[in-house]
């Protein structure tokens, strides 16, 4: 039999044509993308990573539901001018408690991987509220509605159950004092702890 | 065509109405989604035109567009001409009819749903996926739906071989399916926020898995079964070479599928698996282009019928832009390329290049051709088209030059460095030089958008004049007939 007439098989039968695709489009994703699945390297964090607290991980779910990642990536690239304008390069190590990972595709904004301690809180708030009143021209939409907003305690200790499903190491205690965590703080708040961690595990005099 | 039908008993008519029905939800996706875009180019030059709602704020509207305009328009679009096409081919009418219907109806209303909980801040983050887990149960039913009809109208087709455009079609149904899947996996906590099951680097690694697959068998595979039965049926020509397009489909599904990692260029995922999807994203220029080949030789010998018929005009522009941005994919997975058109608007032009040059102008050129053929009337306006052309083209040039000017001096700029090794510009000096760019931009967007709101009106015009036809399978040569038909007179 032929390439051919193998082929006209194949092009005379639904059932045949369907499980061709399967097999030819999975072949992609079973050599390639289960094996980084299942590597456990990528998996392992790195030295002082931890997973986020709980004032941290309601800020970073803010991060999400206003979408920052869409202008702003958290991945700096192992180049010289990369290196210097935002500080050490990225490790795989450093993200293993990150779901899901906000690496983002465009830069609008800068990158904001190391954002962490560089500037105040105040400046934080500040800039949040009224981008233009710290950077003139700045593009950034402002978010007066985060300082206005009590920050919501309900689910967190659902989120961190769900959290510690997927295998972070959370301790009883640790949800049990979640929501009391929690109390009184607004948006911003949260969400501008989460900024002042970023990529803070990593010492700038230590690795490159 | 009356006179060639295989039966005309009414039990056997096409249901042609499922497909009119999606074309015009089609349309209206592509205005709104559209007209989102085009605010959002505006809220980067004005940022305070968000006017301090949270849901009119860029980072929620931005996935409304990309969701609205793939999903909404492009899906919609999928639908209509998959139903149209898969029932000629197969000499039947649709499987299941009211399952189609269900899947018409509930695909619209899972998108109008789905884009008011993006605004409320409802959000995977994953790119093209950032739907909560609510809704991507609600699109795993209706795209299992929609391969029920589309592969039980296969099985029990009338002719023996099946033709080109529905292993595409067949293609889109099936990897969709399994990359939307795999990448939803996620843990809920309550109706609007769930996490990921995969972390970090892992997480990457299928997001865009998803993603590129996402514009491969969708954007691409999809409108590629779109091209293979509208193009020749517009030319009135046969396909070039079928034994090409085969080639073509095989190579393309089978390559496709590694070339995602390419989006992740120097990250923190493995090295071997990024050079892997150079290696791949090159290999898959040549299917893509055998496609392109395949397209332009079957419209050679109908140049004439360019003059005429804007339809046909349209989808050989798209052709033209479909070779242009399967170029450039390639190019730009190339690591030293890709070093500077990375996280720029080089990617945003790259997207659009596709998107509006390729994806919207080939639905473009198919509506036009299939409105009136379903509404047994002539288009309302071919002037009018033809104005809709030039914008269109117009549209997508400056949108596309706009953003590799932009994109290029971001990359340079943003590496630039001088000789004892400091940065020479600021981030936000580099920023606020963009701002005629992206006037020119939204100059662009307008363009195109007031382009596509021409073509409305004038489909709007034309299904007012006309009334769905009962349409009936064509006759099937004895050599070819398959199942009912073998019992039928011929």
């Amino acid at each position: 039999m032929n390439g051919l007439t193998l082929h006209q098989k194949l092009e005379n039968h639904a059932g045949l044509l369907i499980f061709g695709i399967v097999v030819v489009a999975a072949m992609g994703g079973l050599v390639q993308v289960l094996p980084s699945i299942f590597q456990e390297s990528l998996a392992e964090a790195s030295e002082n990573v931890r997973p986020y607290t709980a004032v941290e991980l309601a800020g970073r779910d803010l991060y999400i539901r206003e979408g920052c990642h869409v202008c702003h990536t958290q991945q700096i690239r192992p180049l010289v001018a990369e290196v210097e304008r935002y500080g050490p390069y990225s490790r795989a190590g450093e993200f293993v408690y990150d779901r899901p990972f906000l690496w983002g595709s465009k830069r609008t904004g800068p990158d904001l991987h190391r954002v962490g301690g560089r500037y105040t809180d105040i400046w934080h708030e500040v800039h949040l509220i009224d981008p233009r009143a710290v950077v003139p021209d700045s593009i950034m939409p402002a978010y007066p509605w985060l300082a206005e907003r009590q920050l919501e305690t309900g689910d967190i200790a659902a989120r961190m159950r769900a959290l510690q499903t997927l295998g972070h190491p959370y301790t009883e205690e640790e949800i049990a004092g979640a929501e009391a965590a929690l109390e009184g703080l607004r948006e911003i708040d949260a969400l501008i702890v989460y900024l002042q961690m970023l990529g803070t595990s990593i010492p700038e005099e230590v690795y490159p | 065509m009356q006179s060639e039908v295989l039966t005309n008993s009414p039990d056997e008519r096409f249901d042609d109405a499922v497909v009119a029905t999606l074309v015009g939800f089609s349309v209206a996706w592509a205005i709104l989604a559209m007209a989102v875009g085009v605010y959002l180019s505006a809220e980067l030059i004005w940022s305070w035109l968000d006017f301090g709602q949270p849901w009119l704020s860029f980072g929620r509207l931005r996935p409304v567009h990309t969701t609205g305009v793939i999903f909404g328009f492009g899906i919609s679009a999928l639908m209509a001409t998959a139903f149209y096409s898969v029932q000629r081919t197969s000499h039947i009418r649709l499987f299941m009819p009211r399952l189609a219907w269900f899947c018409c109806y509930g695909w619209q209303v899972l998108m109008v749903l789905g884009l008011w909980s993006l605004m409320a801040g409802w959000t995977s983050t994953k790119e093209y996926a950032e739907l909560e887990w609510p809704f991507d149960i609600a699109i795993a039913i209706l795209w299992v739906s929609f391969g029920i009809v589309f592969f039980g109208t296969i099985a029990k087709r009338r002719i023996r071989p099946i033709y080109i455009s529905n292993w595409f079609y067949g293609g889109l149904i099936i990897v969709i399916t399994m990359i939307h899947i795999v990448n939803s996996l996620a843990i809920p906590v309550g109706l609007s926020k769930s996490y990921s099951i995969y972390a970090g680097a892992q997480d990457a690694v299928v997001q865009w898995w998803y993603g590129h697959n996402a514009v491969g068998f969708l954007l691409t595979g999809g409108f590629l079964g779109m091209l293979y039965y509208f193009l020749p049926k517009q030319a009135n020509q046969p396909l070039w070479s079928y034994r090409l397009s085969i080639l073509a489909f095989w190579a393309f599904t089978y390559t496709y599928i590694w070339a995602g990692p390419h989006h992740l260029h120097y990250s923190a995922i493995p090295e071997w698996v990024q050079s892997l999807a150079v290696v791949m994203s090159l290999i898959l220029l040549a299917p893509s282009w055998a496609t392109l080949i395949n397209g332009v030789m079957t419209v050679s010998k109908a140049w004439e019928k360019l003059r005429v018929d804007p339809a046909l005009k349209f989808i050989v522009l798209s052709l033209a832009f479909y070779g242009l941005a399967t170029f450039e994919g390639p190019m730009m997975a190339i690591r030293s390329v890709n070093v500077i058109s990375h996280f720029t608007d080089w990617t945003v032009g790259h997207v659009h290049s596709g998107a509006l040059g390729w994806n919207a102008m080939i639905t473009y050129g198919t509506f036009y051709f299939l409105v009136p053929r379903l509404f047994n009337c002539e288009l309302y306006s071919t002037r009018l088209a033809n104005i809709h052309f030039w914008l269109a083209l117009g549209g997508t040039m400056l949108y596309i030059l706009a953003m590799w000017a932009a994109g290029v001096s971001q990359g340079l700029l943003w590496l630039s460095v001088d000789e004892i090794g400091e940065l020479q510009f600021s981030f936000k000096d580099i920023m606020a030089s963009m701002a005629p760019y992206y006037g020119l931009r939204l100059v662009a967007g307008m363009i195109f958008l007031g382009g596509t709101v021409l073509m409305a009106w004038n489909l709007f015009m034309t299904m007012r004049s006309g009334v769905i036809v009962d349409r009936y399978p064509a006759r099937v040569e004895s050599e070819f007939a398959m199942g009912s038909a073998v019992r039928m007179p011929s």
